[in-house]
């Protein structure tokens, strides 16, 4: 299978950049892949909006679920894609069509899900894009802490990090 | 990314950036059983698996995990779980693919230590271990099947000095749809990299050449995260969601995070075999320099073994470096820079003459280690491999005859002489 190759710079760009996430394929199970990375992005100090027709109108994690993008009465810098590869497409299609009026910068495509024409359209149109990669997993990897876990995070520097100081 | 950086770069550097509280550059011992939570949520989310973090050090610590991550950066793999020794890294890598009333193959060449834990340690959970020459690859290939859970092999096998034919095994392990677990303790990744053809986990006795200077108990398994899990039923404790963990299914959760994590948040609670932070801390220092501790390795183990084959009480010497060895085409594809500095040699005078070796050399330490900074000589047949019987030490390359070596970082002219003189004074 073909890899694609980001820059760790490129990476965390986004991730320092972008505050909102709209979450697409939103889950309320607490065991599925989507709610374990919605938790932790917002423990993060993200705010997470989940997408989910099916769960439209609730509440999850502290936030309301919208039917689609066009739903989401404020801005998102980032469209996180939880859905398969032909889901993708209509959904990265929709991010283009509300990239102004949402301030959309990033099409995230979760571990597994590659999209090449849709990811080339929404290139086209001015957005980053990102695919087979979690931003659970980046962010963690990028900051030492899937170090903790025991893997290789590929991360090699003599710099040292700065660490913001918070009492919890 | 890692693979950008050399060998020798990731030997020092992966998994150790500076520790960003203090600035301190050497990693710290991180001497604690647990770690403070931020509130409620911070501690339900680590127990749920959630969120990266550390809880208590039976399932994994600070200066743990950075042997973890620079064992998988040097053996290219995803992840990597420490634990308290080699054997314990045997228990950890098969743990999550067995259950009573499974199966696995083994090759008849492993070390004696594995030969007595698979066969007869493992029945007692109800893990039947099949043992086969491995050489024989149509053998092996009969002997596979659906029901097989793994495929065990030694890159480079101790004592015997057989070299597994990686690629042929890893393939017969794809095709009956088990994982090729490689112990790669003598190789070391510096010599073999077993990922690179097609084995799908690695274990080490970390104790040896990892450390390098028989100070620090220690062993490891690391995933390639490339083995699906899922594709067969075989599998579920990876593949199946997991009562204790309110129905997660780990490979489901954690993609090629999973054996990994499963590893800590499961074998290491329950097994409990931790390895402790100040042998990690010996174990990363000893890492700094194994590119060129292997290098002197094999080139004292070449001088010494192409001594001993021209010496008169000398009946064979079995180094995979040796032109006269079987093993030598494999050698040359699968150990190009070197065949290790553990190897074996034979007696003309038999075991009388193997257990009166060991005690006329001076210089070299008569112990049951490999993989030491200091030459170390063994006579296996009256230590080691006691526990078996004549036909599986013969069968392990540890006959009544055999002394094995494990070739230090000495001056070569001081060890040839000291085996000279010892080999000179048998009757």
């Amino acid at each position: 299978m073909q890899q694609w190759v980001y820059s760790d710079a490129l990476i965390l760009g986004i991730l320092d950049r972008v505050e909102t996430i709209a979450l697409v394929g939103a889950s309320a199970k607490w065991n599925r892949p989507s709610f374990f990375a919605m938790k932790y992005l917002q423990e993060k100090g993200y705010r997470v909006i989940p997408v989910n027709p099916g769960l439209a109108g609730q509440e999850l994690l502290g936030e309301r679920v919208y039917a689609g993008l066009g739903e989401i009465p404020l801005p998102f810098g980032m469209v996180d894609i939880f859905r398969n590869a032909e889901a993708a497409g209509p959904i990265v299609d929709r991010a283009i069509a509300l990239k102004e009026s949402r301030k959309i910068e990033v099409v995230w495509m979760q571990l597994g899900v590659i999209a090449c024409a849709a990811a080339a359209r929404a290139e086209a149109a001015g957005l980053t894009v990102v695919m087979d990669r979690c931003p659970k997993i980046e962010y963690g990897r990028l900051h030492s802490e899937l170090s903790w876990g025991g893997f290789d995070s590929g991360v090699i520097t003599a710099k040292r990090r700065r660490l913001k100081v918070a009492w919890s | 990314m890692s693979r950008e950086f050399g060998f020798e770069t990731r030997s020092i550097h992966a998994g150790t950036q500076p520790e960003p509280v203090t600035g301190a550059r050497q990693t710290p011992i991180f001497q604690t059983a647990s770690y403070v939570f931020h509130d409620a949520d911070h501690a339900a989310s680590l127990f749920n698996l959630q969120t990266f973090g550390f809880v208590y050090s039976r399932l994994g610590n600070p200066t743990v995990a950075a042997l973890e991550e620079r064992l998988a950066s040097l053996e290219g793999g995803r992840g990597s779980t420490c634990v308290a020794s080699g054997h314990a890294a045997q228990l950890l890598a098969l743990f999550p693919l067995m259950e009573a009333g499974a199966e696995f193959v083994a090759s008849t060449r492993l070390y004696g230590g594995s030969i007595t834990q698979f066969g007869k340690t493992f029945k007692k959970f109800g893990w039947q271990c099949r043992f086969l020459d491995m050489d024989d690859l149509e053998a092996v290939k009969a002997a596979v099947g659906e029901d097989t859970r793994a495929l065990f092999c030694e890159s480079l096998a101790n004592p015997g000095g057989a070299v597994s034919d990686l690629e042929s095994l890893a393939r017969i392990a794809e095709g009956a749809g088990c994982p090729l677990v490689v112990d790669n303790t003598l190789a070391t990744p510096f010599l073999c990299r077993p990922f690179e053809f097609g084995a799908d986990l690695v274990v080490h006795s970390t104790t040896k050449f990892l450390t390098g200077n028989g100070t620090a108990m220690g062993g490891a398994v690391i995933d390639s995260g490339r083995f699906d899990w899922s594709k067969s039923r075989r599998f579920a404790s990876l593949s199946a969601p997991e009562p204790a963990y309110h129905g997660l299914a780990f490979q489901e959760t954690f993609g090629d995070l999973a054996f990994t994590t499963f590893s800590h948040a499961v074998t290491l609670r329950d097994l409990g075999a931790a390895q402790s932070p100040m042998n990690a801390f010996l174990t990363l220092l000893g890492l700094e320099t194994l590119p060129l501790r292997m290098e002197r390795h094999c080139r004292n183990a070449l001088a010494v073994a192409r001594f001993l084959e021209t010496h008169p009480a000398v009946a064979w010497v079995s180094y995979a470096g040796l032109p006269s060895s079987p093993y030598r085409g494999l050698a040359q594809r699968y150990l190009p820079a070197g065949a290790g500095s553990v190897f074996t040699f034979g007696l003309k005078g038999g075991y009388r003459a193997g257990a009166r070796l060991v005690e006329a050399v001076a210089l070299w330490s008569h112990l049951a280690n490999v993989g030491d900074s200091r030459s170390l000589i063994l006579h296996p047949a009256s230590t080691t491999h006691r526990q078996l019987t004549a036909a599986q030490r013969q069968a392990a390359g540890a006959g009544d005859e055999v002394v094995r070596l494990s070739v230090g970082l000495e001056t070569a002219a001081d060890l040839i002489g000291d085996l000279q003189q010892a080999l000179d004074s048998l009757p």
